[in-house]
């Protein structure tokens, strides 16, 4: 009896948070004519006239393409700095520690807003706006508090002793963290991989701002399709739908780590 | 776990000093400068010390667009906590379907800001989307590019859609980590289920609730790409939030000064809320380990 009402409450849940995607992925499966013209809840005429728009076309694969480019490059670089420091604020304690802890929490809570316009000077000046590099720098704002956050959380659940035996066996500090620590925080290194690629796959506002057209993210190509014709709402909608297919993915793949890397890496 | 006393681990954190002091102090630095000074142009700048501040604060512009952010941001918590925690209660505890709804559940987080936008505005138009259409099919009167408070209950519903989960995720690590023996020692008091609820699963909850309202209160204030591909902040201003507001001001508009100002004085009530809310988690956080 019981049960059966969960699975109630499930059942409406999930609907709730599929419908709107079904709808999407609708859309992307009619014509523009049928779009505007008739009102049905499954494509009539079914075509892939969309997504071959958008495959067959530089200007909006490359968006897929270049995001990618910079979601990589960023989870890279948060975790490469994110490892050591998280190690320190997990064992050492040291001058200033916690505030430098709290410092870097507060730039996961600055808005992209405040920081949007002097990212474009700052980035126009060194003569690396448009670049990829640019907008993994820029996220890194946000993911790199986040990565420390979470990898200290699953550091502080290893055993000292391990370090201090690893120590008297003769391993130097880098030995022992490449070949002992890193293994033993596999799975949050996965974990925090993952939220560095998702709140970077996400974002619009920094990325548009600091890209024109060689690193143009995805997000940004899909606020121009406005054309003569009226909205292309096809192309619009068949974009929105391989958007969600990357994250998809990567979901599958860490869906045993998700709950387990909530629960010990506080995020 | 007790740590050791050792100023060389700053070493270890300089990497990530440094590139987030790139990233953050050196931009920071630009709207401070930006606050305190005027100009006419050509990168003529001149001192105006405080003058921007005042300005913005006794602006009604900003004080509207604050008031709609904490009403949005009130509703956002009060609606998404209690039925992150409903959803998260009421989830397969394991097996096939536990890794089911985890995969369904945490697609909405991994959507695109924009095409959230995008998704809500194909899905409530009234011309082509299921709910606009339906809604107008069943008489009532719905258009969120009209109505203030159509606009108002479309984005709360988005964001409810959007963000849900990620509460619910969080509370169902929460309760995932409550020993089995609490519960049958529950059974053996022949506890009700709703005192099972408010003595063993809300007290093992509170810590990841904290970061749940924690994380929920930062995003929803400054939030920004998704009212701004549905409304575009309007109808009117109606639903033009703090951040939509402030990148009207930079960029839009080219005011610099006081839109510095206003960056600032944002910063620091977010900052500020999150202070109180890392001091109590940090608190608690000591009190159990005692």
């Amino acid at each position: 009896m019981k049960n059966r009402g969960n699975a109630i409450v499930m059942t409406v849940y999930l609907l709730f948070l599929l419908i709107p995607i079904y709808w999407l992925i609708n859309m992307s499966l009619k014509t523009n004519t049928e779009i505007t013209s008739t009102f049905s809840i499954y494509p009539q005429t079914f075509t892939f006239a969309n997504y071959i728009t958008i495959l067959t076309d530089p200007s909006w694969y490359m968006g897929y393409v270049n995001s990618m480019i910079y979601v990589v490059m960023n989870t890279v670089i948060s975790i490469t700095v994110a490892l050591p420091a998280a190690y320190a604020f997990s064992r050492y304690s040291f001058m200033g520690d916690k505030h430098l802890f709290f410092w870097l929490l507060t730039n996961r809570m600055s808005p992209p807003a405040v920081f949007a316009l002097p990212f474009f000077q700052l980035y126009s000046s060194i003569g690396l706006f448009d670049t990829h590099i640019a907008v993994a720098l820029a996220h890194c704002l946000f993911n790199v508090p986040l990565a420390v956050w979470i990898l200290e959380g699953f550091m502080r659940g290893v055993p000292k002793e391990i370090d201090e035996t690893a120590y008297i066996d003769g391993y130097s500090f880098p030995r022992f963290f490449i070949r002992i620590f890193m293994p033993l925080v596999a799975s949050g290194i996965g974990v925090a991989a993952f939220f560095c690629f998702m709140f970077s796959w996400v974002e619009l506002l920094l990325s548009r701002t600091l890209t024109a057209v060689n690193a143009k993210s995805i997000a940004a190509t899909m606020t121009r399709t406005v054309s003569a014709s009226g909205m292309d709402w096809g192309v619009l909608a068949a974009a929105g739908v391989l958007t969600i297919i990357p994250g998809a993915l990567v979901i599958y793949f860490v869906r045993n780590y998700i709950a387990k890397g909530f629960a010990l890496g506080r995020v | 776990m007790e740590k050791t006393q050792n100023n060389k681990a700053w070493f270890l954190v300089l990497p990530v000093l440094i590139v987030v002091a790139f990233s953050a102090v050196i931009p920071l630095m630009t709207v401070v400068n930006y606050s305190v000074n005027d100009t006419f142009g050509q990168n003529d700048f001149f001192w105006n010390g405080l003058g921007w501040f005042e300005e913005m604060i006794s602006s009604d512009r900003m004080h509207a667009a604050l008031g709609r952010q904490v009403l949005f941001s009130a509703i956002i918590l009060a609606i998404e906590v209690p039925l992150g925690i409903f959803v998260a209660l009421n989830m397969p505890k394991k097996g096939f379907w536990a890794s089911f709804c985890l995969v369904l559940m945490a697609l909405p987080l991994l959507i695109p800001f924009n095409v959230v936008g995008t998704i809500w505005q194909i899905f409530c138009r009234i011309d082509i989307g299921l709910l606009g259409h339906s809604l107008a099919a069943i008489g009532i009167d719905y258009n969120y590019t009209n109505d203030a408070l159509d606009a108002w209950i479309t984005i709360v519903v988005m964001d409810v859609w959007h963000w849900t989960s990620l509460v619910a995720l969080l509370c169902y690590a929460g309760l995932q980590s409550i020993p089995q023996a609490y519960y049958q020692a529950a059974k053996i008091d022949q506890a009700s289920r709703w005192s099972v609820f408010r003595y063993i699963e809300l007290p093992k909850m509170s810590g990841v609730l904290l970061i749940a309202v924690l994380l929920r209160f930062m995003d929803s204030f400054m939030i920004y790409t998704e009212p701004f591909v549905l409304t575009g902040g309007g109808p009117g201003n109606s639903t033009t939030f703090l951040s939509i507001d402030l990148v009207k001001m930079a960029v839009g508009q080219f005011d610099l000064g006081p839109a510095a100002a206003f960056s600032i004085m944002y910063f620091l009530v977010i900052l500020l809320v999150s202070w109180v809310f890392y001091t109590v988690m940090t608190t608690l956080d000591a009190q159990e380990t005692k």
